[in-house]
């Protein structure tokens, strides 16, 4: 029994923390897994796109400091890309009508993230939303998006030209797939020395900067990546609603991931999971009742309070508590 | 061969019963015993005037008229706002169908949604009615057997309005449209409209959809010195068009709007003293008769204004479903589509009305005009009715049509 | 007939006098959000909202209280002002000592509040502002009929900007906002009352925007979303000009209008773009905006 062989009493713990982690996400996945049978599968569906497109959206604001009010360009450039070349090209089989849309996004991303990321703060989110809004006028225009009418008739097609994506239950783990490729990508780059880097940049840029690293270079490869995934969840949407319409690409779906964002807690992985969950199933639940009419007012009142007295979210609120209460 | 023989009965037998037994329950009807119809619409955004929860009442009428029953089955209504996004429009459609047995859907303003939706009504073999929905390509491109549209269509309404005002004298025209597929859809139809009746287009301008501020477009048309403006944009581009013309002073100078799409809430909010004059083609005007007034009366009652085209609409469609439905024993969308095709459709709203193979329910137009102050005896008595277009006139022809179902040599 | 570029002389100065007039506007509405950025770095994402609730209150002042156009004119701009003030005192300074985002934050969420509160109260069609009396009819200057009330709106426009310009940059109480700007800490010590004046810095950028919507009522249909797409605009006139500018804001305004105004002439489908291109251009050269000082 040699010392060597005992864990210190800080290593035993990271040791149990990362376990707990661990068990906690096994569980969500069993949750995930037999979910559809219990929750109607094309609102799971819903709310998984918009898990990954908040998580997207999170790896900018809560890991790399950087709000942007213009994610909405990605989520619609991913979708209709997709949708028009599944739509065109029926012998285009899902995944790789995916992965052009995601890869249009990646390029859009790189774009507006040279032009943008020389800017901080508010500039930087204002120049997002007006290059996002150049991107809502094109699709306007464009006739390949259908304009007003949306882009419709995109088939669901067979997964690898095998697995029909037709019924709602297979498209469901495919999409669940999907959503854990893109949350893992996230993870594993959080958790990376690039991810170490992108916190200190964020948290003192300047000393960051003196230390030699390439900012600029860090930033625009957080936005790029930002901006594919978000592209990933748009594609994805449109090959589960087999339709692809303007409201993507509108400001006030910039603003609704900022606040899926928030309440759920910036900074924290599973938070755009919580908020995005929230957010869907209020407007879901609420559009079919009476208070139909109040659902901007009502996340109104919850981005108001979620910024006054709210800021880490529900995710981040929850850490607070466990954290206090493991001390 | 004595026991051939019996073998051939036996399978003949067996084949007579199997086949009346699937006769029996191909007549079996009405689905699980009851009718529910679903009215999704736009509850609270730019068009929730036109259509919107009025269009509930006119259903809750239509139905309650109706008996509240068909055939002794009970008839359910259920409603749900898809706020003008084809995501949330389909997703409640796929709900209603699946989870709730949902039978029909109607209303579906905004076409993306009302598109989407008659869509996946073709896959889950239900039948909808769009009431509210306006895009032509409803019953062209995206026409399924599944569904029928109603009250108008954006051909109907740029079509006919420039061949009645040409008809009337307006020879000259200034066209300023929407910049989108709409408006792109309704500036080719009043073109190809007017040159073919013998008018002539001085100018055309496209704006931005949507705008805010129409100075200088409506300068560009004033400049143009057309008889005729037409404006093809809809909501609050109308209505901003609309009163900045009036600020131009263009119907003092002789210069006369052409609006294709207005609809009576749009004229009531800009007031007769900037809207008059205007003309335009309406399906069904409230005022125009006493079969009408009466119907109209009822509404008011119930909402505390005066019916839009849709509202009727919307009671006209539902009546004649369920009618479909007593006749037929059946709600299947099939048998529903061929009564409806095979019966004149005559109501207060739809005169001299049929419904054609590619799902468009022809019926009467209106050329009308908004009245000045002076003229008008009531707050809602808003318009002239100028000409009346017939059914068989008023609408994109079957030789032109896009749609499967029809045959065309193309 | 001369043309300029294919278009004949007189239309060519008639948009341009269009385009000058929506300048002004612009530069009016650019000036409320340069005025609270500048001087609070609070990007106030309610002004668009705030702009609506000026001509709504014209509007339903009319209706009900008979408020003619003149005194709403005066009164609108100070009652939506006051709730600017409240909004100041118990929303936005609660935030003031985080990042600025959580402010951007704050006030869109607020946006949201009003545009959809409002939007059930009064449903969602336009409603009509009557044009006064005394501003009907128009003037006919041989190259087109310029309605006079937009000429008014032009006069006023531009005569606000100029009395905001004044207050800041000439008299002692803009000397207190300006130096309360570079040091808050310094100016509290010589005793002058920071948070107040902030909370009225505020206030009177938001009165601006209620006095742009209340010239705006007569022109535009009173709606609740009117104040949504216009917002985007103006944000874009302001980065371009400089955030922190305000004179720069007004100058962009202005120029903004006519650049719009011209492309409605010459290629009228991307006039809701132009804008929106020419701060990518400008942004790529300038990164500050064209009289912009970034911190």
């Amino acid at each position: 029994m040699s010392t060597a062989q005992t864990l210190s009493p800080a290593m035993k713990r990271e040791r149990n923390s990362r376990l707990l982690r661990g068990c906690f996400y096994l569980a969500l996945i069993s949750i995930a897994l037999v979910a559809p049978f219990i929750a109607y599968p094309i609102f799971l569906m819903k709310v998984l796109c918009f898990a990954l497109f908040a998580s997207a959206f999170n790896l900018l604001l809560g890991y790399a400091g950087l709000l942007s009010f213009g994610h909405a360009a990605f989520l619609a450039t991913g979708g209709y890309i997709t949708g028009f070349m599944l739509a065109s090209f029926p012998s285009l089989t899902p995944e790789l009508g995916i992965l052009t849309g995601t890869a249009a996004s990646m390029a859009l991303g790189l774009v507006f993230g040279l032009l943008a990321i020389r800017r901080h703060g508010i500039y930087f989110a204002m120049v997002t939303l007006a290059l996002s809004q150049m991107m809502f006028f094109l699709f306007i225009q464009a006739p390949f998006t259908g304009g007003e009418d949306g882009l419709h008739g995109v088939p669901r097609g067979e997964l690898f030209g095998l697995i029909s994506l037709s019924n709602d239950l297979s498209a469901y783990y495919f999409v669940l797939a999907i959503f854990m490729i893109g949350f893992g990508i996230i993870q594993r780059t959080v958790h990376s020395p690039y991810g170490q880097v992108l916190k200190a940049i964020r948290e003192n840029e300047p000393r960051a900067i003196s230390l030699g690293y390439n900012v600029d270079n860090y930033k625009l490869v957080a936005f790029v990546l930002s901006a594919t995934l978000a592209g990933l969840a748009g594609s994805t949407k449109t090959v589960v609603f087999q339709l692809a319409s303007l409201d993507d690409a509108h400001w006030h779906m910039s603003g609704e991931v900022i606040l899926m964002t928030l309440l759920g807690g910036v900074g924290t992985l599973l938070g755009p999971l919580v908020g995005s969950g929230i957010v869907i199933t209020l407007q879901t639940q609420l559009a079919q009742s009476p208070l139909g009419n109040w659902v901007s007012v009502i996340l109104g009142v919850i981005f108001v309070i979620c910024v006054l007295s709210f800021r880490s979210g529900i995710v981040g609120e929850i850490q607070k508590i466990v954290k206090k209460k493991f001390k | 061969m004595k026991k051939n023989n019996r073998f051939i009965l036996i399978k003949r037998t067996l084949t007579a019963a199997l086949v009346s037994f699937m006769a029996v329950s191909a007549e079996a009807a009405i689905s699980n015993d009851k009718v529910i119809i679903g009215y999704m619409d736009d509850f609270n955004g730019s068009y929730s005037d036109l259509g919107g929860p009025a269009g509930l009442t006119s259903i809750e009428m239509a139905i309650e008229d109706f008996g509240g029953s068909v055939n002794g089955k009970p008839i359910e209504l259920i409603s749900a706002d898809h706020r003008n996004n084809p995501a949330v429009g389909s997703t409640i459609a796929r709900e209603w169908m699946d989870e709730k047995s949902v039978d029909m859907i109607t209303g579906l303003t905004t076409s993306s949604v009302a598109i989407a939706v008659t869509q996946l009504v073709e896959e889950k073999n239900k039948f909808a009615m769009v009431t509210t929905g306006a895009s032509d390509s409803i019953t062209g491109k995206y026409c399924t057997p599944n569904h029928v549209h109603w009250v108008y269509d954006t051909f109907a309404v740029s079509d006919t309005t420039a061949r009645a005002i040409v008809e009337q004298g307006g020879k000259s025209w200034f066209l300023l449209s929407a910049d989108y597929a709409f408006g792109h859809a309704m500036e080719a139809a009043v073109e190809k409209a007017v040159l073919e009746s013998g008018g002539t287009i001085v100018g055309k301008v496209r704006h931005p959809f949507p705008t805010d501020d129409f100075s200088s477009y409506i300068l560009q048309a004033q400049a143009s010195g057309a008889q005729i403006i037409s404006l093809a944009s809809a909501g609050s581009d109308l209505v901003n068009a609309i009163s900045t013309a009036y600020q131009f002073g263009i119907p003092q100078s002789g210069q006369t709007m052409a609006s294709l799409l207005l609809f009576l809430t749009d004229t009531k909010a800009l007031g007769l003293d900037v809207a008059q004059g205007t003309q335009f083609v309406t399906g069904w005007y409230w005022n125009s008769d006493d079969k009408n007034r009466q119907w109209a009366e009822r509404f008011y009652k119930r909402v505390g204004r005066m019916p839009t085209m849709v509202h009727a609409g919307d009671y006209s469609a539902v009546t004649t479903y369920l009618k479909a439905i007593e006749a037929t024993g059946s709600d299947d969308p099939a048998d529903v589509r061929s009564y409806m095709i095979k019966h004149p459709i005559n109501d207060f709203f739809s005169r001299n009305g049929r419904l054609r193979e590619d799902g468009r329910m022809v019926h009467d137009m209106y050329l009308a005009k908004v009245k000045a102050p002076a003229e008008s005896k009531g707050e809602w008595d808003l318009y002239e009715i100028l000409s009346t277009i017939p059914a068989e006139k008023a609408f994109r022809p079957l030789t032109d049509s896009q749609c499967k179902l029809v045959n065309n040599e193309r | 007939m001369t043309m300029i570029l294919g278009v004949p002389l007189t239309m060519f100065m008639g948009q341009l006098i269009l385009g000058l007039i929506n300048g002004a506007f612009y530069a009016l509405l650019s000036l409320g959000l340069a005025v609270i950025f500048g001087l609070l770095k609070i990007v106030n994402f309610a002004h668009g909202a705030q702009y609506m609730l000026g001509a709504f209150t014209a509007l339903l002042g009319l209706r009900y209280l008979g408020l003619n156009y003149w005194l709403a004119l005066l009164v609108v701009p100070l009652v939506v002002g006051g709730l600017g003030i409240l909004t100041e005192r118990f929303f936005l300074r609660r935030i003031a000592h985080l990042d600025d985002l959580y402010g951007l934050l704050m006030t869109f969420g607020l946006a949201l509040i009003i545009e959809g509160s409002l939007a059930n109260f009064f449903g969602v069609s336009g409603a009509r502002y009557p044009t006064p009396e005394s501003l009907s009819g128009g003037f006919q200057l041989g190259f087109m009929f310029l309605p006079t009330y937009r000429a008014w709106v032009l006069v006023a426009a531009i005569g606000m900007c100029f009395a905001t310009w004044f207050i800041i940059e000439r008299t002692r109480l803009g000397s207190y906002l300006r130096a309360g700007t570079e040091n808050p800490m310094l100016m509290q010590n010589f005793g002058v009352n920071m948070p107040q004046l902030i909370t009225l810095t505020y206030g009177f950028g938001v009165a601006l925007a209620a006095f742009a919507g209340v010239l705006a009522a007569p022109l535009y249909s009173v709606s609740p979303s009117m104040g949504s797409n216009l917002l985007i605009v103006v944000f874009a006139v302001v980065v371009i000009g400089g955030m922190g500018s305000i004179l720069g804001a007004v100058i962009t305004g202005l120029a903004m209008g006519l650049i719009e105004g011209l492309t409605k002439v010459y290629y009228p489908e991307a006039a809701s773009t132009v804008i929106f291109v020419v701060m990518a251009i400008v942004l790529t050269l300038r990164p500050a905006g064209l009289f912009g000082k970034e911190a």
